[in-house]
């Protein structure tokens, strides 16, 4: 009876469309923030940073571009990798060249130029639909990478072809670059996450979050009610790259430490995917669920022998990890296609009525 | 009750056809403003595709529409839409995954103007809007009384819900004139006794202007103020109820004329 | 000025100059194409019996010859072998059928493509942790000696291999065009393909049709498998290379089988083409990676129905 939502009246449109209804969720949602910006830092162990909540924390920005545009406007991209690299190589070469810029400007700055490219690549979405359009987005990841590893201009040149991050400083304190301290880069990388979750939340709930489902939905009936189809999806397109493009960036700059092409490859556009199918499409929350989830599989998968004191071939796990990536999605696809998202919510609802359901 | 008004929309020598068939042949008829205007016909005489005309999903090969006094080129729907013309459909379009309060704010779509700023950051205008038009969309939600079914995603309502619904979202967009597209099929007496009040009093309380397409012809004799009638893409007959139950060559396209 | 005649006069000029060359390059594409056609045709034949891309097809074809080859490295005779093969990728139709699709049926396109997506992953990882990971060869009695055609215009090298496999795709295509014009079984097919609902009111059960689509669409794959193996080998980049047939479906229509054929043979033609007379002179090479893709994005601009495939027409 703790958990609960009766009694809590809602006396104007306004609060009833707050983002979050109930005051505990509200709480909750501070907590977590508080905990995430100061309790993390101090308790975690430099591992648990550096290695599992920066990967994490950046994939979940990228599952959120990936999710407003496959989840909320319903266009199936197979080319998140790509707009990955976009960011990536562009927030390279802009930090490079424009080395009076801070880097807190660079990196969304680097989003904007994924988000033309984006946009370049949604355009066929005039014409076709669905699954036509992986096409489109598999052109993005084969012909970007390609054009990224081939054109020595976006590494300046660089005779291996794989940069090392340059290093930038914010109020003093590195936060990019293999010498940058762990605790730095999370709260760089964190400082982003928040802002682009918060912003995504306020677009679902608003005008341009609800023609992006209407689209997905029905856009015939879409078109109907006055939703134009080709900005309406290009501004889902833009948007969903800006993000990618974001986390691309973040990810060579902050956990990586280079640029390379191999970290945006097409099976990290799958991963991507199984994130946001795993943790609800259509979600914020699922984003990160699902990002934390798909991350940590492996990692799981790979330490639970040694747990157990047995010992399997890395190469079996690789084949076990396919095995069970493939089931996870059908079988979220089947059972719960509002993913891990709707699991917690179903668990909230229990909760409300705990411990008399009836 | 032919209430005389100003030609709201006008329909002239409409002819579409989709490669070799003739959907609609030399149509013509005007709409008036304020009255409740039906279309009926057999099976596949066109009805469907006139709506789609009107509000610019197919375009005719001949003939112009005129909406407003205003002659109109080749439109998209949603400009339409813009233009003031709402409409539902014979096979709910409703958008399945939204709530059913998520599904009226949309038909507020084209009366919102906050930028894409506004709308990330939920700041200024970005936030009133979505207050004011929260408002509107509540009166639409009582004057159709679908109050308790506010939050539920509408892929789980029952069929007669639904085209309530979608009643609703078309309402919200205050449209001048609206399409219905076979308002009460497939609902059951009482569902459909609903259903005709909410014409009614969406014609005589906030003065829209209506069109629709019924099979039920008790209910669109009772509703309507005037009626044209469609047989194989041709007008057969336009007039008020009475002067169309005594046409003789409408009772033959329904029941059918022996040549003996 | 330079660039312009680079791009748009030299290349010509080079075909002009060695048409023993463009043969070898048009027919190593073609060869190529055929593999393409092949995945393509197994895309082809489920999408038009059930509305369904099937992302996996591409595994399919790597999990058959995987299967293949490694009942023959067990001592099984090859045709053994190709039975045997058949009927697992018969019962994999019927697992595919009970477990994925019948859940999922009358979902979004999207949410099906997604779960043949999940297939792939799976059947991918079951596949290897079967067989193990290596590259194997197919020994299958494929002669694979070089064969020099002598014309007008100089000598061209033909591999025995290539011509066979072209030979093995015609007889394939008749095999069934027959089937589906001849045979009770292909009626229905087609029935099906036309109009779920219209099938069903005459009587032609659904259900099975479908897992038996999935499992021609298993035995093409199988025939895909081995012909692709005997010349490269069975590897696990046959699943990636297999994402090609996308942009064949694109050029040939997603509904034609001609379409495929045709559609696979532009493609594979086409980027042996443009890799070796503007990639790798101008744009540094491998630009067989993405050529198919970009070609196909644009064509989706002026023909979204591909050359061979039906216009969709949208009705309210």
């Amino acid at each position: 009876m703790l958990y609960r939502e009766a009694g809590q009246f809602k006396t104007s449109y306004s609060a009833d469309q707050a983002m979050l209804t109930i005051t505990l969720d509200r709480w909750f949602v501070f907590g977590l923030t508080a905990f995430a910006i100061i309790g993390v830092p101090l308790l975690a162990s430099e591992y648990i940073i550096g290695s599992i909540l920066v990967p994490v924390l950046i994939l979940s920005i990228a599952a959120l571009g990936l999710n407003i545009l496959t989840g909320y406007c319903g266009q199936l991209s197979l080319g998140t990798g790509a707009f990955m690299a976009a960011g990536a190589y562009l927030a390279y070469k802009i930090a490079t060249n424009i080395t009076w810029m801070p880097i807190w400007l660079v990196i969304p700055l680097a989003g904007l130029c994924a988000a033309a490219i984006g946009i370049a690549f949604g355009l066929p979405s005039l014409r076709i639909k669905g699954f036509y359009l992986a096409v489109a987005t598999l052109a993005a990841q084969f012909f970007l990478l390609w054009l990224f590893v081939k054109v020595p201009w976006f590494v300046n040149n660089s005779i291996s072809g794989v940069p090392p991050a340059p290093p930038r400083s914010i109020f003093g304190i590195q936060v990019t670059g293999a010498a940058a301290g762990n605790e730095a880069k999370y709260l760089f990388v964190l400082a982003f996450v928040i802002v682009l979750a918060w912003i995504a939340r306020n677009m679902a709930r608003s005008r341009i979050g609800r023609s992006w489902m209407a689209i997905r939905d029905m856009d015939i009936a879409a078109e109907l009610v006055g939703i134009r189809p080709l900005p309406t999806k290009l501004s889902a397109f833009a948007i969903s790259s800006f993000y990618c493009g974001v986390a691309g960036a973040l990810w060579a700059l902050c956990y990586i430490n280079s640029v390379e092409p191999t970290a945006f490859d097409i099976n990290r556009s799958f991963q991507v995917l199984f994130m946001i199918i795993v943790g609800g499409l259509g979600s914020v929350l699922g984003s990160f669920l699902g990002a934390a989830f798909i991350f940590l599989l492996p990692i799981v998968l790979n330490s639970a022998p040694g747990w157990f004191g047995y010992s399997i071939a890395s190469d079996t796990i690789t084949h076990i990890e396919f095995m069970l990536f493939g089931v996870l999605i059908i079988f979220f696809l089947i059972v719960e296609p509002h993913g891990l998202a709707r699991l917690w919510q179903i668990a909230k609802e229990k909760l409300r009525l705990w411990p008399f359901p009836y | 009750m032919t209430r005389p008004g100003n030609i709201l929309l006008g329909v002239k020598d409409i002819s579409l056809r989709f490669g070799g068939v003739r959907a609609l042949t030399d149509v013509s008829f005007d709409i008036h403003e304020g009255e409740i205007f039906a279309i009926i016909g057999p099976n596949g005489a066109g009805k469907s595709s006139m709506l789609n005309c009107i509000n610019g999903f197919y375009h005719p090969q001949e003939g112009t529409i005129t909406f407003r006094g205003q002659q109109r080129r080749r439109m998209r729907p949603y400009e339409a839409a813009a233009q003031g013309i709402s409409r539902t459909f014979q096979n709910i379009a409703l958008f399945r995954g939204m709530t059913t309060l998520e599904n009226v704010m949309t038909g507020r779509m084209l009366k919102m103007q906050a930028s894409f700023v506004e709308q990330a950051l939920y700041l200024g205008r970005g936030k009133r809007e979505e207050v004011a038009h929260r408002e509107k969309v509540e009166e639409v939600i009582d004057f159709l009384e679908i109050q308790s079914i506010r939050k539920t995603p509408v892929g789980r309502l029952p069929y007669g819900l639904q085209k309530r619904v979608e009643l609703a979202r078309a309402l919200a967009a205050e449209p001048e004139l609206l399409l219905l597209d076979e308002p009460m099929a497939g609902m059951n007496v009482e569902e459909k006794e609903d259903m005709c009040r909410f014409v009614l009093s969406t014609n005589h309380e906030l003065g829209t202007t209506i069109a629709l397409i019924e099979h039920d012809m008790g209910v669109v004799m009772d509703l309507s103020d005037r009626v044209v009638v469609l047989d194989y893409g041709k007008k057969l007959a336009e007039g008020t109820p009475d002067e169309i139950r005594g046409n003789q060559e409408v009772i033959d396209a329904y029941l059918g004329v022996s040549h003996d | 000025m330079e660039t312009l005649y680079l791009i748009f006069i030299d290349p010509f000029v080079q075909m002009a100059i060695e048409p023993a060359f463009l043969a070898e390059v048009l027919i190593g594409g073609l060869m190529s194409g055929v593999m393409y056609s092949l995945v393509a045709l197994g895309f082809v034949l489920i999408f038009k019996a059930s509305g369904i891309f099937n992302f996996a097809q591409g595994v399919f074809v790597l999990f058959a010859a995987l299967n293949f080859v490694g009942l023959m490295d067990l001592g099984v005779h090859p045709i053994l072998a190709f039975i045997i093969t058949l009927g697992i990728m018969t019962a994999l139709a019927f697992a595919v059928d009970r477990l994925v699709l019948r859940p999922l049926v009358n979902q979004n396109p999207i949410i099906l493509f997604m779960a043949t997506i999940g297939i792939a992953f799976f059947l991918e990882g079951f596949g290897e942790s079967i067989w193990g990971g290596d590259v194997r060869p197919v020994r299958v009695g494929i002669p694979d000696t070089a064969l020099f055609w002598e014309t007008g215009f100089g000598e061209i090298l033909v591999l025995s291999s290539d011509l066979f496999a072209g030979v093995i795709a015609a007889f394939l295509v008749t095999v069934l065009a027959l089937f589906f014009h001849f045979t009770p079984v292909g009626r229905a097919l087609r029935a099906v393909a036309d109009d779920h609902q219209a099938a069903l009111s005459v009587g032609i059960p659904l259900n099975n049709i479908w897992v038996i689509v999935w499992a021609v669409a298993g035995f093409v794959a199988l025939v895909a498998g081995i012909m692709w193996g005997a010349k490269l080998g069975v590897q696990f980049a046959l699943s990636t290379i297999a994402l090609k047939a996308l942009p064949v479906l694109i050029l040939g229509g997603f509904t034609s089988i001609p379409g495929a054929i045709i559609g696979g043979l532009i493609v594979g033609a086409g980027e042996k083409l443009f890799e070796n007379y503007w990639g790798l002179p101008l744009l540094g090479g491998a630009t067989e990676e993405w050529f198919a893709y970009i070609v196909a994005m644009i064509f989706l601009f002026f023909r979204p129905q591909g050359l061979f495939g039906e216009k969709i027409i949208e009705r309210v």
